[in-house]
C-alpha cells in the first residue's frame, strides 16, 4: 500500500464568468520517502492539486488515502490526527509567516495547537530551528517580517518538520528566491528528506530543479497529468509532445546544440472552455483528428513511465 | 489565491455571451442591495416609536393624560398594532403620497416638508459649492507649490477649521459678521420670491459656516490626491516635454481625482444636511432642520419620522447615484 | 585649464522636505497628547479638586475672567464659576466620546472580521444592515431619539456607539480581506488552527492598524456631535456643563461678554484638535510602514 494514494482528484473554482476545473480528474501515488514532483506551466493546476491533497480547500471531488484511511470529503475535525502528517510550505515564504509574530511562536504553532505543552514545545522548536540552520537564541524573540526571503523559508520548513510529519507539500518553495538561496534551500530539503524519510510533492515549474531533488515527475496540463515516471526516464526520453517541448525551453548552455523537435504553437487555452478530448491538442504539432474526439489515458511506456498521447510511440527522442 | 490569478490572467477566450451575464447579475444583486436598504431604512423609521418607554400617545398627551385619551389617540394613529402592520399601512400611504398629519400644525407632514425642503436644499447645495469652489483651486495651487508659505498657511488653516464644530464657526461668524459689523444680518429668511439679492443677503452667512466647516475635507484629499498625481510618471514626462503646468494640472490631474472628490462630496452632503440642523437654528431658517427641532418638544412623532425618512432614503438614492456612476465612468470597468 | 565633470554619484542628495516641517509635526504630536492627558487627568480627579461646584453660583454675574475680582476665569450669566464648569464639561465631553467609540471599535471589529471570515450570506447581511445605518445622519437621529427618550450620557454612548458601527465594520472588513488571502492564514489552518484560533490570532492582529488611528479621529467627531446636540438643547441636560450649552447660554451676551462663549470654544477646539492630530499621526506611520 503505498502512503498516498490520490485518485481523480477534481477542484473546480467559481470566477467572473464561468467555473474553472484546475484539477480535472488527477491520481498519483507516493511512496515512503520518495519526492513526486508536479511540474507544468503557470495556471496547469499544480498548485490546486496540492493544496487539495491538504484539504486547503480540499477537493469537490475524487479520493485521497493516506496510509490507506479516507481523507477527502470528511470534515477537518475527523481526519485531524492524519492531516498532520502531512505538512506544506509556499512560495511567498514571508506572506506564509504571520508578520506579527515571534519565530519561536511561529514554529511552535502547530505543536501548541495539538495540545502540547509549552515546554516540551519550546525544546523541540529550539532543536529543530538548529536543524534547518538558524540559531534559536539570536532568531527566536524576532518578528518574521525581519528575516529575508530564504530565512523564512527556513523557518517555513522548521515549522513544517517540527510536526514530524510523513509528507511535505513544496509549492514553489525556491521560485521567488535568488539562485545562490534556492541551493541552499534545496539542499535543506535534501537533508530534511534524508534525515527524516521524508516523502515529498514538489510543486515546480523550474524543470533543472526537480531534476535535482526529484525521484518521479508528473507533468500536468490545464488540470490533467499527461506524463508521469521516473525523472530520468521522462528526462531523457519524453513519450508526450508537451514535456517535450518542456524539456526543449529548459536553456542549455551550449547555443550550437540543436534544438529537437518543433517549438509549442498558439497561446493556452482559456481553463474555462478546455479543448475537447486531449486538451494539449491546439499546440500540440502532432494533433490529429482522434485527439478531438477521444481522451487519451494513461498509457505504460517501454522505458516505464506511463504518458496520456495517442501517438506517443511517436514522440522524437 | 495565486493560482486562480494566474488562471484568470492567461484566459484568453471569454465567452462573451457568459461576460454580460455577469455583468447583469452584478447589477441585479447591487439593485437587490439598495431595495433592501431602502426598505430597512424606512421600517427604521416606522420602529422609532417602538424605542420609547410606553406608547406613543402617552407621550404626546403627557402625564396627566388619562388612559381613554391616550388609547384613543393610539388607535386613531395606529399606534397600537404591530410593527409589521404599521409599516405596510405606512408604506401604502407613502406612495400615494401620505406620511401622516403633523401633531403640532395639523397640517399633512408632505405639505410642510415641501415647503421647508427649499431652504434647506438652498443651503445645503450652497455650501456644497462654496466650499468646492474654495478647496479646489486652493487644493490644486498648494498641492502644485508643495511645503511653500501658502501651502503650509492653507493647510494649516484646513487643520485648525476641521477642528471648530459648526455652531461654533456660526456663532463667531455671527459675531464678526453680524453683530460687530453689522453688514449681514443675523437671522431670518427671505425666499427667492422675494429678490435673489435679498435672498443671497439672509443665506451667505449661514453658508459660509457650513461651507467653511466642509472644506478642509475636500481640501486634504484633494491636495494628497493631487500631490500623488503630479509624482506619478506620466506626469514628469509631460513636463518634460514642454507642456504648461496649467494644462497638466486641468487636463491629467483633475480627472483621476475627481473620482474621490465625487465620493466625498455624497458623503459631505450627508454631513452638511446634519449641519443644517444647528445653522438653520442659530440663523433661525425655516428649514427641515428647525423643523425637527421644534418638532421634539412638542412630540411631534409623524413629523420626526417624516423628516428622518426624507432625509435617510435621499442620502441612499445619492449614494446608489455615486455609485453607479461611478462604475459607469471608471474607464476600467468599461469592457469592449 | 582642466574642466572637470562632476560625479554624479558625489554629488549630495537633496533632501526631500524641510526638516522645520517634520520638527513642527512632532512637537504638535507631543502637544496634542500632553493636553489629551492632561483632559483625561483632570476628568478623574475633578471631583476631588478644590473647585466649587457646577450648579452654585460664587459670584456675581458675568465676571470677566483674569480681572481679579472673582474666579480665574470669571463667572458666567448665573454667577457659576466658569473652570469649574468647563473642567467637568471635559468629563462628559470624554465619556461621551471614549465611551461611543470604545463600543463602535468592538462591534464594528468583531462583525466587520466576521463579514470577510466567512463571506456568503452572513456577509450580505452585515453590508446591508452596515448601509442601513450608514444612510442616518448620526445628528438627525439623535434628533429623533430625543423625541422619544429624555438624553443623557448613557444614551448618548449606546447611540453614538451604535451609529458609529459601520465605519469600522467597513475599515476592518477591507483589511481582514485583504489578510486573507494570504499564505499565513493557510499555514494556520493546515497546521490544525480552528476558526477561532485563526480570527483572533492570525486575522485580528494584522487587521487592526487603520482602525486604532482611526478610532481617535472617531472620537473627536462623537464629541463635535455630542457639543451640537448640547447647544441645541437636546444633548446633556441642564445644569450639566456640556461645552455645547455653554456656548448655546453664552451667545446671546456676546458683545458684553465674549469670553463666555470664547473659554467652551477654546476647550472644544483644542480637544478636537489634539485627537484629529493624534489620529493624523497614527495614521501617517502606518502609511509609511512603521511598525507600532
Amino acid at each position: 500500500m503505498a502512503l498516498l494514494e490520490v485518485t481523480d482528484l477534481v477542484k473546480r473554482f467559481k470566477v467572473a464568468g464561468g467555473t474553472i476545473e484546475a484539477s480535472s480528474g488527477v491520481s498519483f501515488t507516493l511512496e515512503r520517502g520518495e519526492t513526486l514532483a508536479l511540474v507544468g506551466e503557470s495556471g496547469c493546476g499544480k498548485s490546486t492539486t496540492g493544496r487539495a491533497v491538504l484539504q486547503v480547500p480540499g477537493p469537490d471531488s475524487g479520493s485521497i488515502r493516506l496510509r490507506g484511511e479516507e481523507l477527502a470529503g470528511r470534515p477537518p475535525r475527523e481526519t485531524k490526527r492524519q492531516r498532520r502528517a502531512l505538512q506544506m510550505i509556499f512560495q511567498d515564504a514571508r506572506s506564509s509567516l504571520n508578520p506579527r509574530r515571534r519565530v519561536r511562536d511561529l514554529v511552535a504553532e502547530g505543536l501548541i495547537i495539538g495540545g502540547m505543552n509549552r515546554v516540551d514545545a519550546a525544546t523541540r522548536v529550539d532543536a529543530m530551528l538548529r536543524s534547518v540552520g538558524l540559531e534559536p537564541d539570536r532568531v527566536g524573540e524576532r518578528r518574521a517580517s525581519e528575516f529575508s526571503g530564504g530565512q523564512c523559508q527556513r523557518i517555513a520548513i522548521a515549522r513544517a518538520m517540527v510536526m514530524q510529519p510523513e509528507i511535505l507539500v513544496c509549492d514553489e518553495p525556491v521560485a521567488s528566491l535568488d539562485v545562490s538561496v534556492q541551493a541552499q534551500v534545496i539542499n535543506l530539503l535534501e537533508d530534511m528528506k534524508q534525515q527524516h524519510g521524508l516523502a515529498m510533492l514538489f510543486i515546480s515549474h523550474d524543470l533543472s530543479v526537480v531534476r535535482t531533488i526529484s525521484d518521479r515527475v508528473a507533468v500536468m496540463y490545464l488540470g490533467r497529468i499527461v506524463e508521469i515516471g521516473g525523472v530520468e526516464e521522462v528526462y531523457s526520453r519524453p513519450r508526450h509532445p508537451y514535456t517535450r517541448a518542456l524539456l526543449d525551453s529548459v536553456p542549455v548552455a551550449d547555443p550550437h546544440q540543436p534544438s529537437t523537435g518543433p517549438a509549442l504553437a498558439g497561446d493556452l487555452p482559456s481553463p474555462m472552455n478546455p479543448p475537447s478530448g486531449c486538451r494539449f491538442r491546439t499546440r500540440c504539432p502532432m494533433a490529429q483528428e482522434i485527439c478531438a474526439t477521444a481522451v487519451p489515458e494513461l498509457r505504460v511506456m517501454p522505458e516505464g513511465q506511463r504518458s496520456a498521447c495517442h501517438f506517443a510511440e511517436q514522440v522524437a527522442a | 489565491m495565486t493560482v486562480l490569478q494566474r488562471e484568470r490572467a492567461r484566459v484568453s477566450n471569454i465567452r462573451p455571451r457568459s461576460h454580460t451575464l455577469h455583468r447583469l447579475r452584478s447589477i441585479g444583486g447591487r439593485a437587490l442591495h439598495l431595495v433592501a436598504v431602502l426598505v430597512l431604512v424606512t421600517l427604521a423609521g416606522t420602529a422609532l416609536t417602538d424605542l420609547m418607554p410606553g406608547s406613543p400617545a402617552s407621550i404626546i398627551l403627557g402625564p396627566t393624560a388619562s388612559d381613554e385619551a391616550i388609547a384613543a389617540l393610539n388607535a386613531e394613529y395606529g399606534y397600537d398594532q404591530p410593527l409589521l402592520l404599521r409599516y405596510l399601512q405606512w408604506l401604502g400611504n407613502a406612495i400615494t403620497g401620505d406620511l401622516g398629519v403633523s401633531i403640532q400644525s395639523n397640517q399633512p407632514v408632505v405639505e410642510v416638508l415641501l415647503q421647508r425642503l427649499p431652504v434647506t436644499l438652498e443651503l445645503t447645495v450652497l455650501a456644497l459649492l462654496l466650499s468646492l469652489a474654495i478647496a479646489i483651486p486652493a487644493a490644486v495651487y498648494a498641492a502644485s507649490r508643495e511645503n511653500s508659505m501658502f501651502d503650509r498657511i492653507v493647510s494649516g488653516l484646513a487643520s485648525g477649521f476641521m477642528s471648530v464644530p459648526v455652531f461654533v464657526i456660526g456663532v463667531l461668524l455671527v459675531y464678526v459678521l453680524g453683530v460687530a459689523t453689522r453688514w449681514f444680518p443675523v437671522a431670518g429668511w427671505a425666499p427667492l420670491s422675494s429678490g435673489l439679492a435679498e435672498n443671497l443677503h439672509f443665506v451667505f452667512v449661514p453658508v459660509l459656516a457650513l461651507a467653511l466647516g466642509e472644506f478642509p475635507a475636500f481640501y486634504r484629499l484633494l491636495r494628497s490626491d493631487v500631490i500623488s498625481t503630479l509624482r506619478e510618471d506620466f506626469v514628469q514626462t509631460a513636463t518634460v516635454r514642454g507642456m504648461p503646468r496649467g494644462y497638466i494640472l486641468r487636463r491629467h490631474v483633475l480627472r483621476p481625482s475627481s473620482f474621490s472628490l465625487i465620493t466625498v462630496a455624497a458623503v459631505a452632503f450627508g454631513r452638511l444636511l446634519a449641519g443644517s440642523v444647528v445653522v438653520e437654528s442659530l440663523f433661525a431658517l425655516p428649514g427641515l432642520g428647525s423643523l425637527a427641532l421644534q418638532s421634539i418638544p412638542a412630540k411631534d412623532i409623524p413629523m420626526i419620522q417624516g423628516i428622518v425618512v426624507l432625509v435617510a432614503v435621499t442620502y441612499v438614492l445619492i449614494n446608489a447615484v455615486v455609485d453607479a456612476t461611478y462604475a459607469l465612468l471608471d474607464p476600467r470597468m468599461r469592457r469592449i | 585649464m582642466t574642466v572637470t565633470l562632476e560625479d554624479p554619484a558625489t554629488r549630495p542628495a537633496r533632501t526631500s522636505r524641510p526638516p522645520r516641517f517634520t520638527l513642527t509635526r512632532r512637537v504638535g504630536f507631543m502637544l496634542a497628547v500632553a493636553w489629551i492627558a492632561l483632559l483625561t487627568l483632570l476628568a478623574l480627579v475633578a471631583d476631588l479638586l478644590p473647585i466649587p461646584a457646577i450648579d452654585e453660583p460664587v459670584g456675581g454675574p458675568s465676571i470677566p475672567p483674569f480681572s481679579g475680582e472673582g474666579p480665574l476665569l470669571g463667572t458666567d450669566a448665573i454667577g457659576r464659576d466658569i473652570a469649574s464648569r468647563l473642567i467637568h464639561g471635559v468629563r462628559i465631553s470624554l465619556a461621551v466620546g471614549v465611551g461611543a467609540t470604545a463600543i463602535a471599535v468592538v462591534v464594528g471589529v468583531l462583525l466587520g472580521l466576521l463579514a470577510a471570515y466567512t463571506r456568503g450570506a452572513v456577509e450580505r447581511i452585515i453590508n446591508v444592515l452596515t448601509d442601513t445605518v450608514l444612510s442616518f445622519p448620526p445628528l438627525l437621529l439623535l434628533l429623533a431619539l430625543a423625541t422619544v427618550v429624555t438624553p443623557g450620557v448613557p444614551t448618548l454612548v449606546i447611540a453614538l456607539g451604535f451609529l458609529f458601527v459601520p465605519p469600522f465594520v467597513r475599515l476592518t472588513r477591507a483589511a481582514a480581506l485583504s489578510q486573507l488571502g494570504r499564505d499565513y492564514i493557510t499555514a494556520a489552518r493546515s497546521l490544525g488552527a480552528g476558526h477561532a484560533r485563526i480570527l483572533f490570532r492570525e486575522l485580528l492582529p494584522n487587521s487592526i492598524q487603520p482602525i486604532i488611528s482611526y478610532s481617535v479621529v472617531v472620537v473627536a467627531l462623537i464629541i463635535v456631535i455630542e457639543g451640537s446636540l448640547s447647544f441645541l438643547g437636546v444633548g446633556v441636560p441642564a445644569p450639566a456643563p456640556s461645552w455645547g450649552s455653554m456656548i448655546a447660554s453664552g451667545k446671546d451676551n456676546l458683545t458684553r461678554a465674549p469670553y463666555l462663549v470664547i473659554a467652551p470654544s477654546l476647550m472644544i477646539f483644542l480637544t478636537v484638535f489634539a485627537f484629529n492630530t493624534i489620529g493624523d499621526h497614527l495614521r501617517r506611520r502606518i502609511a509609511t510602514g512603521g511598525e507600532s
